[in-house]
């Protein structure tokens, strides 16, 4: 038995009847690592003492509520001794965080984000911090200070991004879950290339104290597993209010799992043409035509509509989120933490040089594209314009949800693409989010579940949109069609080799 | 037309205190350019009746208690710092 | 430089020949337990970096939250400069690198303030300047930077050392209106406004440990051109001295480069209290752009009526409020009321008084404060709520004095005793045998002793010199050690002389 495939709510089940114990899980999956980090590199630091060691401490703590299996007490944690890797963006204390960057190759957080601390009370097992594009930004994990990620499915492939460790070590069976973050599609678009479940909470629904800021008013930390159950025990164990993070939504439904039913009976579907048109590759929308069918052969409504302002979502989202990036990223500076180049004789040149040197080329890119918009004399004609725009795009989707229970949408425009392809083209990359970025911009819950393979065996995304909070639809929907895609494939053949 | 010159690109560089060299600087500005070129259709947006959006989330009023949280140990404050002095964070002559 | 310092000796700035226009920006550090947007404890002197937390350190994946008590603070502060409270107020954030801003931005206000439009009267003498308040406003304070090397100066050091401590203090920025037209206003303004934020209860208002802070914008132009003349602005004005100085100085400076044909440039200087002069700082590179955008990290204030409200009712009654129910109320002159309302302690201690005492005794309170009193605590340099003597231990010595039971002389002895001591009158006057003698039979007994000692004054108080009679009562205080009643001994005094031949 492959422990380290198995979904981590039969984990869980497994571990209560102690059948099997967290070092058995750990020590599968840190087999599982050992075997394919050279192949993947999906992960930036794992420890395996430290896995075990944590893996033991959970086992100590269930041998010690053992005697109280049926108690309704809440002891029993979704999440006890299960592993979780965590993307290198996301605060561990003690425990290196780099964001993927040169400039904080060496930072060792003094704090758990909140995310972190949540889980911990669960007693979880951290399997290790993965690798990402540098900051988030990008689309491919080839940005990042530590080398790509290969798609665990054709490693001469990109895994999407920037949650490119998060999506390959979950698909490739390294650990059952793990945390990613969206700032634009970072969860779902690197899911669907790696067939994988990703979901984008509700802006708010998910502290953000400790995921190292890309675009405030974007990011948003989101679970990445094998399964839509598994998906909602994740958020269920992150998400709520959170005194540390003033953006944080009060009150919400924080039990996710109730959602999952398999009836989409009378379900209304609206499909945004605007993501079924030319940039989407063939055999994608033919995948997603697909999973339409089967919603309507389960009774729900399909309809074609209409968001027009979608066409600007992609120029306003590479407006605000460089020009908030530009601002967060100006912490680092080489006084109070990460990389410094220690020759520079004054404080101008140290700056500069420490920053020319910490950050890679997409990141200063944007770092400049941010700057430039929010600079005296441009500010009004493209941040100011594009958090019109970016109003236009959330009233498009208050009038589809007017009409529609959820919208249903490709996650990508194409299959995972060769390594190299588009990493010098900057707009083309940016492309790859087309599909993800208006829900980011309108701050709404959003999923991509896998709905099948290409020609070339590269899977495929489907994305789920609901409305504001209603996160119930999106697990009810996708739950449904999970059931009825019945995709259930793994990339084992990279055991084989 | 141009949108960025190269000499506003050195300008946005000194702001974002970011060094280029010359290669850098001239590969940069034109990438700069394509983008700034393909975001420019939002200018065909009309917007109109439509207020900037800073933020999804429809709450105010988010406050925190005037209570006193345990500050860091200071050696913890300093554990990162690339260089410091004595206490402090050190930095070279500030011009 | 010299040739500068050189030309102000024959400047010819005067009152009547240029006018001054000043505008200034005073920065309040806010007495709050904790900092604006973490919970780390304010400190002033603590050991370096000892009061911090991720977020003040603006580690990587921190979050700010509001302070609650600063943001009522703030109101206050904009309620009582009669500011109108913005129902709807954002945080921005302001983006220039400097070693002491953690995050290399700082979070401030910018086109959505707390308050705008208020005002501050300021009471010169003989005239009152009511000077426009533009704006008050929330952010955050800076860390301090200690230079190396033994002269402390920017420039002459090669390395600078950074303290976070006072990173993230809740800091609110007031803003005036050009309306100020001289130095000596500029510093009654400050005067004002910090006796104001005094009452408030809201910041210590210590200028030597810079939790008030003042740079001004000053410029001249002739009398009665139009237009504006070219403003600068002045920093390390760190006193309510060095403010007027200092403006002074730049008045002048001025006035001598337009006499002498040159142009004023638009630059920041620097106030040295050594030399008493303003120096240019060196001028940056470019000009700054900040790059203002709302914090994302934030969300907004909304201010609605009940909360205003409830803010308001906190605040006590305010000095232009006391001055006037000092004056109607009192009966009191105007110039006790100014100074009895110019501070808080100094007010409560002089209410508590009003509180016992008749209210024809009030005058007499006054004086006791702002004499005798006032001298003694500046003297021992300590505050009138921290003085010994109680409120009901002057109304005791007040009484005493009016009743006659002790000469004003013997009083003040007394007042000095309690000052040091604490006891209160009675016990002092007691073990001191400074009872005054109203007897008028005692009296009269060592009157007539003296009538009949000095035969030769009393012969020239009959003659006519009635002057004469000063000295004979001077012979009866000093008999009785001062102790007499002096208005009884002139009584007998006289009646006796008439009736002795």
């Amino acid at each position: 038995m492959r422990l380290n495939f198995l979904p981590a709510y039969e984990l869980k089940n497994m571990l209560q009847k102690r059948e099997i114990s967290s070092e058995d899980i750990a020590s599968q999956c840190l087999k599982a690592t050992e075997r394919l980090q050279g192949k993947l590199n999906a992960y930036i630091y794992f420890d395996k003492e430290h896995m075990l060691s944590q893996a033991r401490a959970a086992d100590a703590y269930l041998k010690e509520i053992c005697g109280s299996f049926n108690k309704k007490d809440g002891k029993y944690f979704d999440f006890t001794g299960i592993p979780v890797a965590v993307k290198d963006n996301i605060c561990t204390k003690d425990i290196k965080t780099t964001c993927a960057s040169k400039i904080l190759s060496d930072y060792v957080p003094v704090y758990d984000a909140t995310v972190i601390q949540r889980l911990k009370s669960q007693k979880y097992v951290l399997s290790g911090k993965l690798n990402m594009d540098e900051f988030a930004m990008g689309s491919s994990n080839e940005n990042s200070a530590f080398g790509p990620v290969k798609n665990p499915w054709d490693t001469e492939r990109v895994p999407g991004g920037s949650s490119g460790g998060p999506a390959a070590a979950v698909a490739a069976g390294l650990v059952p879950c793990s945390l990613g973050s969206d700032t634009g599609g970072s969860i779902r678009q690197p899911a669907s290339l790696c067939g994988v479940v990703g979901l984008k909470p509700t802006y708010g629904l998910v502290s953000r104290y400790g995921l190292v800021a890309f675009a405030s008013s974007l990011d948003q930390i989101g679970p990445i597993t094998r399964n839509v159950t598994d998906s909602a025990n994740l958020l269920s164990a992150i998400c709520g209010w959170d005194e540390y993070d003033s953006t944080s939504i009060n009150g919400g439904l924080h039990d996710y799992c109730q959602f999952l039913y398999d009836n989409i009976k009378g379900l209304k579907i609206g499909v945004p043409q605007e993501l079924m048109s030319g940039g989407v590759d063939a055999a994608i929308k033919e995948s997603v035509n697909g999973v339409l069918k089967l919603a309507e052969s389960m009774g729900a409504v399909v309809e074609m509509t209409s968001l027009p302002s979608f066409e600007y979502a992609l120029s306003v989202y590479y407006i605000i989120a460089p020009s908030e990036a530009s601002s967060n990223l100006s912490r680092f500076d080489g006084v109070r933490y990460g990389y410094r180049n220690r020759d520079a004789t004054s404080l101008r040149s140290m700056y500069r040089s420490t920053r020319a040197e910490g950050f890679g080329p997409e990141v200063k890119r944007r770092i400049m594209i941010g700057t430039y918009c929010l600079s005296s004399g441009y500010y009004d004609a493209y941040y100011e314009k594009a958090q019109r725009v970016r109003t236009l795009i959330i009233n498009d989707f208050k009038k589809a949800f007017g009409k529609y229970d959820v919208l249903i949408s490709p996650s990508s425009p194409t299959t995972a693409f060769k390594i190299g392809e588009k990493s010098d083209d900057p707009l083309s990359m940016y492309m790859s989010d087309i599909c993800t970025i208006p829900v980011n911009l309108a701050g709404l819950p959003a999923i991509s579940i896998p709905s099948g393979l290409s020609e070339n065996n590269l899977p495929i995304g489907v994305q789920i949109i609901a409305d504001t909070l209603r996160e119930d639809l999106i697990f009810k929907t996708a739950y449904s069609l999970e059931k009825a895609i019945n995709f259930n494939k793994l990339p084992v053949h990279l055991y084989e080799q | 037309m141009k949108i960025i010159s190269g000499q506003e690109v050195r300008h946005i560089a000194k702001l974002a205190e970011l060094d280029f060299s010359e290669e850098e600087l001239s590969k940069i500005t034109s990438q700069l350019d394509d983008i700034l070129e393909h975001v420019a259709i939002i200018t065909r947006a009309d917007t109109s009746g439509a207020e900037p959006t800073s933020h999804t989330l429809k709450i105010s009023n988010v406050f925190r208690e005037d209570k006193v949280r345990q500050s860091l140990a200071k050696e913890d404050a300093l554990k990162n710092a690339p260089e410091r002095c004595g206490d402090g964070f050190l930095v070279p002559k500030i011009d | 430089m010299s040739s500068e310092k050189n030309n102000l000796k024959n400047s010819s700035y005067t009152d009547s020949s240029y006018e001054t226009i000043i505008g200034l920006e005073t920065h309040v550090e806010l007495a709050t337990n904790t900092k604006m947007f973490c919970g780390c404890a304010l400190s002033f002197g603590a050991e370096p970096n000892s009061k911090t937390c991720p977020v003040c350190l603006g580690m990587p994946g921190t979050l700010p939250v509001i302070n609650k008590r600063a943001v009522e603070f703030a109101v206050k502060i904009a309620i009582a400069l009669h500011c109108k409270i913005n129902s709807y107020s954002i945080f921005h954030r302001k983006n220039y690198f400097y070693p002491d801003m953690p995050k290399n931005y700082q979070i401030s206000q910018y086109d959505y303030p707390l308050g705008s439009s208020g005002y501050l009267d300021v009471n010169m003498g003989d005239y009152t300047r009511r000077i426009g308040i533009t704006r008050v406003h929330m952010e955050e304070d800076t860390g301090k930077l200690i230079h190396t090397g033994s002269s402390g100066r920017i420039s002459e050091s090669d390395s600078s050392i950074v303290d976070f401590n006072r990173a993230g203090t809740p800091l609110i920025e007031i803003v005036t209106e050009p309306d100020i037209k001289s130095p000596a206003e500029a510093k009654e303004y400050l005067v004002a406004l910090r006796t104001l934020l005094l009452y408030l209860d809201v910041s210590d208002c210590s200028m030597e440990q810079g939790s008030l802070r003042c740079d001004a914008n000053i410029s001249i132009k002739k009398a009665g051109s139009q237009g504006m003349g070219v403003k600068t602005e002045i920093k390390n004005l760190n006193s309510f001295r060095f403010l007027q100085r200092g403006l002074e100085y730049e008045e002048q400076r001025q006035a001598a480069l337009i006499e002498n044909g040159e142009k004023v440039m638009q630059q920041t200087r620097h106030y040295d209290h050594i030399t008493d002069s303003t120096k240019a700082l060196r001028s940056k590179e470019e000009a700054h752009d900040y790059r203002y955008f709302p914090d994302p990290d934030l969300v907004p204030v909304f201010m609605d009526d009940d909360m205003v409200e409830g803010i308001k009712s906190s605040i006590p009654e305010l000095p232009s409020a006391k001055i006037e129910r000092y004056k109607s109320g009192f009966g009191l002159p105007e110039a006790d009321s100014r100074f009895l309302a110019s501070d808080k302690n100094t007010a409560a201690y002089f209410e508590s008084c009003a509180a016992l005492c008749k209210k024809d005794r009030l005058k007499s309170v006054s004086n006791w404060i702002i004499g005798d009193f006032t001298a003694l605590l500046n003297k021992a340099s300590i505050s009138i709520s921290s003085a010994k003597i109680k409120p009901s231990g002057l109304c005791s010595l007040i009484d005493m004095i009016e009743s006659g039971k002790i000469s004003i002389r013997s009083a003040k002895s007394v007042f000095e005793e309690m000052f040091n001591s604490g006891k209160e009158p009675q016990e002092i006057v007691k073990g001191k045998d400074m009872e005054q003698i109203s007897d008028g039979s005692v009296l009269e007994k060592i009157i007539d002793d003296v009538i009949n000692k000095n035969p030769s004054v009393v012969e020239q108080y009959k003659s006519g010199k009635e002057k004469a009679i000063g000295f004979l009562i001077g012979q009866v205080m000093a008999a009785t050690k001062g102790k007499a009643n002096p208005a009884l001994v002139n009584e007998i005094l006289i009646k006796r002389l008439k009736l002795n031949p």
